[in-house]
C-alpha cells in the first residue's frame, strides 16, 4: 500500500485517528491538545472574543473589562482513588480551579461554582469529608462556593464522584502561558512529580513503603507575592499538572516560538519520588504536579532572586529554583542538559505505567 | 531490556527480604539468588526478584574499570586535563564509593 | 535551596554518574574511533535498556561521529510477534482477567491493544512484579492469565513463581524470548556491518558472559558485556571500539559486579526446569529457531494455551492491520535502517497511535528517536 493510499483510508499526516474516545485523549499531553484543537473548539474559535478565547488554549479564558480582565476558568475534577495520600478530589476541585486562574495572574478568585455529580452508592460519610475538604481548601485560598449543583447518577454510571469547579476573578495584569521571549529565566516553585507518583504508588498496588504525599495545594497567594515582587517580570506562567513539569515546558516553549535549555539536576525533586521513579523506570518530570507553577522571569539576576525570594517564603515554594533558559536555538523544543549529555526533553503520550524494561 | 534495580538488603525472612531501594523500602523474593544475601549486602532486583548479590569489592572494581580504560588513554594531553578534574572532584565529594 | 535536597543512602554509590570520568570515557571513544581511522565504526548493542540509558542521560549526544551505535532486536516489548499480542486480546475479551506488565499493555496486536480492550471494560490489569500475578490469582476465584513477555531475565522470575505451586486459577500466556539466537541471526544478516556486539549486562546476569564465547568463534566479532549506568555503557563502548581498533575477537565483560562466566547457576536451572526454547517469529525480524521460551510439558497445566481455546481466527477476521505491512521494525531492529528512512515514521506512526512495536514501547528505536529526537545536534 502507498502513502497516498495510506491518508486515504483517513489517518491523514498528524496520525491515526482513534475511532473513539481512549485514555490518552485526557493525560495531558499531545492527543488532548489535539482532541480540543481539532475537535472541541471547532466553531468556537471563529467567533470575535474582547480578549482571549478559547482559541488561546490557555488555562483560563481572558475577558477584557475596561482597562481590567475578567479570568474564567472551568475544571472537572476526577481522581481515583477519591481519598489519597495528601489530599482528596475536593482539595484538587478547588486548588485546580484557584490555581488556573492564578497562572493567568488572577490571584483573588471572587468566587467558584461547584457542580457535583455522584453516584448512586457514594456514603454520605465521604461525601461530607470531601465537602469539608472544599470548605477548608477555599478559606486556605481565600475564597468560597457562591453558587452550584447536584446530580446523582445510577450505579456503575461513573466512578463514585465527579466534581466541576468554575472560577472567576479579576486581574489587573494578564499574565499568558505563551509570554515567554529569548533570555527569560525559567522558574518551577518546587519539587516536581509528588502528586501523581503519590497516586501511582496507591493505584498499582506497588507495595513500596514509602512516604509519598500529593502537593495538592491553592498557590494563589505564593503567587501573588510572586508577582508583586518585581512588577512585569513574569512573562509566563502555566501549572504543570497532567503531563508533568515536561507538557508545560513543551507547550510554553512552542506557544512563544522559543528554544529551552533546562539543567536536569536544577530540577527540584523529592528524593523518595527521585527513588520510586527510578524504581518504575519514569521520569519525574513526566508526572503530574498540583501544587505546583512554572514561571519565566525577566529582568536579570535582581528580578529572578526577588521572584525566587518571594516564592520561598511560602512553605509551598520552599523548594522553588531556576531549572534554565529561553534561548533563540531550536524554537518550540525542550533541550535538556543531563549533565552527562543533551537530548530533547521527551513528552509522555498516555497514562503512566510502571516500567520492567 | 530489562530493568535492573540495585538495592540494599535491609532484612531477610526467609525468601523474601525487605530491601532499600535510594531509600524507599520493597519486598523482594530471594527465590532465584544464587548466594546467601544478609542485611547490608547489595542486591541486583528484576521484576520483584533478586537476581544476583553485589559484592562490595565488585564495586570497586568497577570504578577500578574505569581508572584502567582512563589510564590507556594518558598520553593524551586532554585525557590527564580531565583526569585531575576528577581527582579534584574526588578530594571535594570523598568519591562515589570507590 | 536551589540545590536537590539531599539524596538518601541506600543504593546510591551503585549510580555510575560522575559526569567527569563520563567526558573522559567519552574521550577515549573519539579517541579510538579516530585511531580506526575510518568511518563509521558500527557497533550495535542488544538490549533496550541500554538505548533506554543512552537516550535518558542524552549519552548519544557525546559520540563521536565516526561511531555508529546501533539498536538491535533487545526490546521484548518490540520483538513480541503480532498473534502473541492477540492471544491475549483473545482471552480478554472472552472475560478471562488478564495480567501484564505495564510496557504491554499498549503494544498494538493485529486488530487492537490490551489498553484498547481493557477501554471496552476486559479485565486486563498492570503489575510491577511476577509474585503480584499470583497475588491477584490468590485473591480471586476467576480465571487469571499472566500474559509473561520479557527475556531470559524476566522469565526467571516467571519461572519461579511457576515451581512454587500458584492457585489453581493461575495459569501463564508466555511471551518470553531468549536472546542469544537471535544475536546469530542478525550476525549473519547480509547487509549488516556490526563489528561489535555490546551484550545485554542484566540477561548476562543470568546466563553468564560464558555463553558468548563460542559466537565470537563463529562470527569472528567481538562481544562485550556491559551494565545500564551511563558510566557501565561508555565502559563498554570504550572496550568494543578498542577491541575493534585492535582486531581482536574476544569476550570482554564490562560489568563484573553482576556479571560471571557461568552466570547464576540457580535462575538457569529454574528457568530450564520451567521453560525450553521453541523457534517462533520475532516481530519484524526474523523466524528465529530456538528464541522463543514456551512452558514445558511438566507444566502444561499452568499454560493457557493448553488452558483455553483462544480463537485467533475469529479476531483475524476483523479489519486487517494493512499499515503494518509498511512498517520498517524489523530493518530497525536488525540495524539495516533507521527510523527517519520508514514512511510512517513520525506521520502515520507516533507513540500515541504506534503502528510498530518499535513506536511503542519506551525503549523502541522509533518511540526513543520521535521523542528524543533521534541524534539531533543540540
Amino acid at each position: 500500500m502507498t502513502r497516498a493510499a495510506a491518508d486515504e483510508a483517513g489517518r491523514g499526516h498528524s496520525g491515526r485517528r482513534d475511532p473513539a474516545i481512549v485514555m490518552k485523549h485526557g493525560a495531558g499531553g499531545r492527543a488532548m491538545r489535539r482532541l480540543i484543537q481539532e475537535t472541541l473548539t471547532r466553531g468556537f474559535v471563529d467567533v470575535a472574543v474582547d480578549g482571549y478565547g478559547i482559541a488561546a488554549m490557555d488555562d483560563g479564558a481572558a475577558l477584557r473589562l475596561g482597562d481590567r480582565w475578567l479570568i474564567v476558568t472551568t475544571d472537572s475534577h476526577v481522581v481515583q482513588p477519591a481519598f489519597f495520600p495528601g489530599g482528596d478530589i475536593g482539595r484538587l476541585a478547588v486548588a485546580g480551579t484557584v490555581n488556573d486562574l492564578a497562572m493567568m495572574g488572577a490571584t483573588e478568585p471572587m468566587g467558584l461554582t461547584c457542580a457535583l455529580i455522584v453516584e448512586e452508592g457514594f456514603t454520605f460519610s465521604d461525601l461530607e469529608r470531601v465537602q469539608q475538604s472544599m470548605v477548608d481548601t477555599c478559606r486556605e485560598a481565600g475564597t468560597t462556593v457562591v453558587t452550584g449543583d447536584t446530580k446523582v447518577m445510577g450505579r456503575g454510571e461513573l466512578d463514585g464522584v465527579v466534581i466541576n469547579t468554575t472560577g472567576v476573578a479579576i486581574a489587573n495584569t494578564l499574565v499568558r502561558d505563551s509570554g515567554l521571549a529569548v533570555g527569560d529565566r525559567i522558574v518551577v516553585t518546587g519539587n516536581v512529580g509528588d502528586h501523581g507518583m503519590a497516586l501511582m504508588a496507591h493505584r498499582h498496588h506497588l507495595a513500596i513503603d514509602a512516604e509519598l504525599y500529593s502537593d495538592v495545594a491553592p498557590i494563589n497567594r505564593m503567587i501573588r507575592d510572586a508577582l508583586a515582587a518585581r512588577p512585569g517580570a513574569v512573562s509566563a506562567m502555566k501549572d504543570p499538572t497532567r503531563g508533568g513539569l515536561s507538557s508545560a515546558l513543551h507547550e510554553m516553549a512552542e506557544k512563544a516560538n522559543v528554544g529551552m535549555q533546562i539543567r536536569e539536576e536544577l530540577v527540584p525533586v523529592n528524593p523518595v519520588v527521585r527513588a520510586v521513579a527510578e524504581m518504575l523506570g519514569l521520569d519525574p518530570m513526566h508526572v503530574a504536579n498540583e501544587g505546583k507553577a512554572v514561571l519565566g522571569v525577566r529582568g536579570g539576576d535582581a528580578a529572578v532572586q526577588a521572584v525566587l525570594a518571594a516564592l520561598r517564603r511560602h512553605p509551598a515554594g520552599a523548594n522553588a529554583a531556576v531549572v534554565g533558559e529561553c534561548v533563540a536555538t531550536r524554537p518550540g523544543d525542550v533541550v535538556l542538559d543531563t549533565g552527562l549529555g543533551k537530548r530533547l526533553l521527551s513528552e509522555y503520550e498516555g497514562e503512566l505505567l510502571p516500567r520492567i524494561c | 531490556m530489562c530493568l535492573g534495580v540495585p538495592g540494599r538488603v535491609v532484612a531477610v525472612n526467609g525468601q523474601i527480604a525487605q530491601v532499600d531501594f535510594f531509600g524507599v523500602r520493597r519486598e523482594t523474593r530471594l527465590d532465584v539468588i544464587d548466594e546467601p544475601v544478609q542485611a547490608g549486602d547489595y542486591v541486583l532486583n528484576h521484576v520483584g526478584f533478586a537476581i544476583r548479590r553485589i559484592p562490595d569489592h565488585e564495586i570497586e572494581e568497577t570504578l577500578a574499570l574505569y581508572e584502567v580504560l582512563l589510564r590507556e588513554a594518558e598520553n593524551d594531553m586532554m585525557a590527564a586535563d580531565v583526569r585531575s578534574e576528577i581527582d579534584a572532584a574526588q578530594l571535594h565529594s570523598g568519591g562515589s564509593g570507590g | 535551596m536551589a540545590a536537590p535536597a539531599e539524596r538518601p543512602t541506600g543504593a546510591d554509590e551503585l549510580k555510575f554518574r560522575d559526569p567527569a570520568r563520563a567526558r573522559a570515557l567519552a574521550d577515549a571513544i573519539g579517541r579510538m574511533v579516530e585511531q580506526i581511522g575510518r568511518a563509521p565504526v558500527t557497533v550495535m548493542h542488544v538490549c533496550g535498556s541500554h538505548e533506554q540509558a543512552i537516550a535518558k542521560f542524552g549519552l548519544r549526544h557525546t559520540f563521536p561521529d565516526g561511531l555508529d551505535v546501533i539498536m538491535g532486536p533487545g526490546c521484548p516489548v518490540c520483538v513480541t510477534d503480532l498473534p502473541e499480542v492477540d492471544e491475549a486480546v483473545v482471552l480478554a475479551e472472552d472475560g478471562v482477567r488478564v495480567v501484564t506488565y505495564g510496557d504491554m499493555l499498549r503494544v498494538p496486536g493485529t486488530v487492537r491493544s490490551l489498553a484498547e480492550v481493557q477501554s471496552m471494560g476486559g479485565k486486563v490489569d498492570v503489575v510491577y512484579s511476577a509474585a503480584q500475578a499470583v497475588d491477584i490469582a490468590g485473591g480471586t476465584d476467576e480465571e487469571v492469565v499472566f500474559f509473561a513477555s520479557g527475556f531470559e531475565t524476566t522469565a526467571v522470575a516467571t519461572a519461579a513463581i511457576a515451581v512454587a505451586n500458584p492457585p489453581a486459577n493461575f495459569s501463564i500466556l508466555s511471551a518470553h524470548k531468549y536472546i542469544p539466537p537471535v544475536m546469530e541471526i542478525v550476525a549473519e544478516m547480509p547487509d549488516t556491518r556490526i563489528e561489535g556486539f555490546l551484550a545485554a549486562g542484566h540477561a548476562a546476569t543470568i546466563t553468564g558472559w560464558g555463553i558468548f564465547e563460542r559466537f565470537v568463534e563463529r562470527h569472528g566479532i567481538p562481544v562485550v558485556v556491559a551494565g545500564f549506568e551511563p558510566l557501565d555503557i561508555l565502559a563498554g563502548i570504550a572496550q568494543l571500539v578498542e577491541l575493534v581498533r585492535d582486531g581482536r575477537r574476544a569476550v570482554v565483560n564490562a560489568f563484573p559486579r553482576c556479571v560471571t562466566r557461568e552466570g547464576n547457576r540457580i535462575a538457569q536451572q529454574e528457568l530450564w526446569r520451567v521453560f525450553r526454547t521453541t523457534g517462533g517469529n520475532w516481530r519484524g525480524i526474523a523466524h528465529v529457531p530456538n528464541g522463543n521460551l514456551r512452558l514445558r510439558d511438566e507444566f502444561a497445566h499452568l499454560d493457557a494455551r493448553r488452558r483455553f481455546r483462544i480463537d485467533l481466527k475469529r479476531l483475524w477476521t476483523q479489519a486487517p492491520a494493512a499499515l503494518t505491512q509498511l512498517c520498517m521494525c524489523g530493518d530497525i531492529m536488525a540495524g539495516v535502517s533507521s527510523p527517519e528512512k520508514c514512511a510512517l515514521f513520525g506521520k502515520e506512526c507516533v507513540p500515541d497511535a504506534p503502528v510498530g512495536a518499535c513506536m511503542v514501547s519506551s525503549e523502541g528505536t522509533c518511540r526513543i528517536w520521535h521523542q528524543y529526537g533521534g541524534h539531533p545536534r543540540l
